[in-house]
C-alpha cells in the first residue's frame, strides 16, 4: 500500500508542477497589457511620468526581466508564499485578496456539496424499489437537475428575496455592518449565506438522488442480494449491503465535486453578488490581473489535487477490492 | 416422505401473457434421497428449484402445493416463506462465484446473516470451521474477502454456508456448470458427503449434465416444457429409459471409450415448444419419432414399474 501512495504522490507532484507552469503561462498568453491598463486607470497625461510609472510597475510586478527569469522568480516566490501584488486590488498582495474571499467560497460550497450528497444518497436509496417515493419525490429531482441553474438561482433570489422578502438578495453581509466576531454579524452572514447555499443544495440534490436510486436498484438485482434473500435475510440487511456497495461510485463523484470547490461557484456568486473566489476570478479576468488570476488558479489546482488524493485514500479504506489489489492479494 | 409436490404451477408474467414455466408438476422426495433434475435449457428446471425457496419478481405461484416434512410451504407468500428459508429449505445457487457480498469479509457476512436470522454466530462458529475444513478450506477464509478466493473456493464456501443450518431440503442449481471437470467431480462428491453426514436430508440437483447427475443421484427426473416426463432411479433412466425424449437426450450423450469416427452424435431435431401457449396433448409430439394421433390428447402418467413413472402414450402397453 505504501508503494501505491508513493506512486500517487509522485503523480500528484508532477501534476502540480505542470499545472503551476501552465498557470504561469496562461495569463501571459492572454491579449492585453495590465501595466498599460493601470496607467490608463491612473490617467497619467505626461509622457515622461507615464514612462517612469511604467518602469515602476514593470519592476514591481517583475515584468522587466526575460520570461524564463520571470518563471524562476515565480517558483521562488511561490515557496515563500508570495503570490505577487494584485493589479485590480492594488496594492493589496494576492495572497490576502484570495484569503479574504476563500472563506466565503468554502462556507458556501462545502456544506452545500456535502449535505446534498448525504441527503441525495439517502433519498435515492430510499426511493429505490419504493413506488411512492420513486414516482413522487424523484420526478422533482429530475426537474431540478434539468432546470438551468442560472434560472433557478434567479428564481430563488426573486422569491426568497423580493417576493417574500425573507432574505437579502446580494452580498456576503450587510454593508451597514463591519466584519467583526459578534453574534449580529454572524447572524447576518448566515442570513446572506442561506439563499446561495439553498440554490446549490437543491440543484445538486436531484442528481445524487437519481444516481443513487439507479445504483441501489442495480445492487439489489445482483447475485449476492439474491443469495441473501434466498437464505431468508431480512430486507434491512439486504438493503444495507446494497447501499454500502452502491455508495462507492458516489464517493468518486463527491471527490470530483469537492475538487473544484475552491474554484467557487462562479454563477452563484455572480447571481447573488457573493464575495467568494468565483466573483474574484471574474474580476481578475476583467481587469487582466495576471497575479490574482494565477493565485486563484493555483488554489484551484491545489484543491483538486488535495481532494482527489483524499478520495483515493477514502476509496482504499472503504473498498477492500482496491485495497487488496494494491497489496497483491491472491485472486 | 420429506417433500411432496402436487400440481405445482408457476408462471412468468410477461407483457404477452403468462409463460407457463411450471405447468402442473408433481413428485415426491424421500428422506435422504438425492434427485437429479435434468432437461434442456428453458424446460423449467431452474424455475422448479427456485419456486421451492424463493420466487423472483416475475414469477407467480398459480396453484399446487409443496409439503415439506408435513408443513406446507407458503410458496406464493414471500414474507411467510422467509421463516422456512435456510433453516428448512436452502439453495446453492447457479451463481456461487458472485453470491458473496464483495465488500464484507466472509466471516463478518456470515455473522451478520446468522444474527439477522436469530442465530448466534459464536455458537455455530466451531461447526462452521469444522465444515470448512471438511471441504478443504481453512478457518482463515473467514477473514478473507470473496475476491481473495478462487472460484472453486467461493463455491465451497457457499456450499458450507447454505447448509450450515442443516436444512431438510437442499436445491443445488447447476452447481457444477461453471467449474472445470476435476472440480465438478469434487463438488458432486461433496454434495453426496453432505447428505451422508446428515447436513441435509434430501437434495434436488438441477443440472443439464446427465452424466454427472448419474454419478450422484438416486433418482432422476426428466423435465420437458414445464412438465416432468419421466422419473426413475438413476440406473433405469440411463440404461432403459422409456420416454422418447429421455431416450433422445441420452442418445445425445457421448460415451467415454467409444470410437465415434465419422459418426456424429445425435441431436434432437426441432426446438422445445414456447411456453406462452403450450400445445395441447403431449408437448414433445412435434419432435417425437413415435408420435401418432393419440398423442394429441394429454398423455397419462404410467407407472412402468415401482418408482418408474413415464408420461407417454407409448409406455401404456
Amino acid at each position: 500500500m505504501g508503494r501505491y501512495f508513493r506512486r500517487k504522490l509522485l503523480i500528484y507532484g508532477l501534476t502540480f508542477i505542470i499545472a503551476v507552469s501552465i498557470n504561469f503561462a496562461v495569463p501571459r498568453l492572454m491579449p492585453g497589457d495590465p501595466v498599460a491598463r493601470m496607467l490608463t486607470r491612473n490617467s497619467v497625461a505626461n509622457l515622461e511620468s507615464s514612462e517612469a510609472m511604467r518602469g515602476y510597475f514593470n519592476d514591481l510586478f517583475g515584468l522587466d526581466v526575460p520570461l524564463w527569469k520571470q518563471y524562476l522568480n515565480y517558483w521562488a516566490a511561490l515557496f515563500q508564499g508570495d503570490l505577487g501584488v494584485s493589479v485590480f486590488a492594488f496594492p493589496a498582495p494576492v495572497s490576502s485578496v484570495v484569503a479574504d474571499a476563500l472563506p466565503y467560497t468554502l462556507a458556501l460550497l462545502l456544506p452545500s456539496i456535502l449535505l446534498s450528497w448525504v441527503v441525495g444518497n439517502a433519498l435515492g436509496a430510499m426511493a429505490a424499489r419504493n413506488k411512492l417515493l420513486d414516482n413522487g419525490a424523484l420526478p422533482i429531482g429530475y426537474v431540478l437537475t434539468a432546470v438551468p441553474y442560472m434560472w433557478l438561482a434567479i428564481l430563488l433570489a426573486w422569491v426568497g428575496g423580493i417576493l417574500l422578502g425573507w432574505f437579502p438578495v446580494a452580498g456576503g453581509y450587510s454593508f451597514a455592518l463591519t466584519p467583526a466576531f459578534t453574534w449580529t454579524f454572524i447572524a447576518d452572514l448566515f442570513h446572506h449565506w442561506f439563499l446561495p447555499f439553498l440554490s446549490l443544495f437543491v440543484v445538486a440534490l436531484g442528481g445524487w438522488a437519481i444516481g443513487m436510486r439507479n445504483l441501489v436498484i442495480y445492487e439489489l438485482e445482483s447475485d449476492y442480494s439474491n443469495y441473501l434473500q434466498a437464505l431468508g435475510a431480512p430486507n434491512r440487511l439486504v438493503r444495507r449491503y446494497a447501499f454500502r456497495n452502491a455508495v462507492l461510485p458516489q464517493i468518486t463523484g463527491l471527490a470530483l465535486q469537492l475538487g473544484v470547490v475552491v474554484g467557487g461557484a462562479l454563477v452563484t456568486e455572480v447571481v447573488f453578488a457573493y464575495p467568494g473566489l468565483g466573483s474574484l476570478l471574474l474580476n481578475a479576468i476583467n481587469n487582466q490581473d495576471f497575479f490574482l488570476l494565477q493565485g486563484i488558479l493555483l488554489f484551484i489546482v491545489i484543491g483538486v489535487l488535495v481532494f482527489n488524493f483524499l478520495a483515493d485514500v477514502v476509496y482504499v479504506l472503504v473498498d477492500p477490492r482496491t485495497r487488496l489489489g494494491l497489496e497483491g492479494g491472491q485472486s | 416422505m420429506a417433500l411432496e409436490v402436487e400440481g405445482l404451477k408457476v408462471h412468468y408474467r410477461t407483457v404477452k401473457g403468462d409463460v407457463r414455466a411450471l405447468d402442473g408438476v408433481s413428485f415426491s422426495l424421500e428422506d435422504g434421497e438425492i434427485v437429479g433434475l435434468a432437461g434442456e435449457s428453458g424446460c423449467g428446471k431452474t424455475t422448479l428449484g427456485k419456486s421451492l425457496i424463493r420466487l423472483d419478481g416475475r414469477m407467480r405461484h398459480m396453484g399446487g402445493t409443496a409439503v415439506l416434512d408435513g408443513t406446507e410451504l407458503p410458496i406464493g407468500d414471500d414474507r411467510a416463506m422467509n421463516a422456512h428459508r435456510w433453516k428448512e429449505v436452502s439453495i446453492i445457487p447457479q451463481y456461487s462465484m458472485s453470491a458473496l457480498n464483495p465488500t464484507r469479509k466472509i466471516g463478518k457476512m456470515t455473522a451478520e446473516l446468522l444474527r439477522s436470522r436469530g442465530k448466534s454466530y459464536r455458537e455455530l462458529k466451531d461447526e462452521l470451521v469444522r465444515r470448512l475444513e471438511l471441504v478443504g478450506l481453512s478457518e482463515k477464509v473467514l477473514d478473507n474477502y470473496p475476491i481473495e478466493l478462487s472460484g472453486g473456493m467461493k463455491q465451497r464456501v457457499v456450499m458450507v454456508l447454505s447448509t450450515l443450518l442443516d436444512p431438510s431440503l437442499l436445491i443445488a442449481d447447476e452447481v457444477t456448470s461453471a467449474l472445470d471437470v476435476t472440480n465438478q467431480k469434487a463438488v458432486a462428491e461433496t454434495l453426496v458427503r453432505f447428505r451422508d453426514m446428515g447436513f441435509v436430508k434430501s437434495m434436488i440437483v438441477v443440472t443439464h449434465d446427465l452424466s454427472l447427475v448419474y454419478q450422484i443421484a438416486d433418482t432422476i427426473m426428466v423435465m420437458y416444457a414445464g412438465q416432468i416426463v419421466e422419473k426413475a432411479s438413476a440406473e433405469t433412466i440411463i440404461k432403459s429409459p422409456k420416454h422418447p425424449y429421455t431416450k433422445a437426450l441420452i442418445g445425445a450423450l457421448p460415451e467415454v471409450g467409444l470410437e465415434y469416427g465419422d459418426e456424429r452424435l445425435k441431436s434432437i431435431p426441432g426446438k422445445p415448444p414456447h411456453l406462452l401457449n403450450p400445445p395441447t396433448g403431449c408437448r414433445f409430439r412435434d419432435r417425437c419419432p413415435l408420435a401418432s394421433e393419440e398423442c394429441e390428447t394429454e398423455p397419462p402418467k404410467v407407472a412402468v414399474e415401482a418408482g418408474h413413472e413415464v408420461s407417454c402414450w407409448k409406455a401404456v402397453d
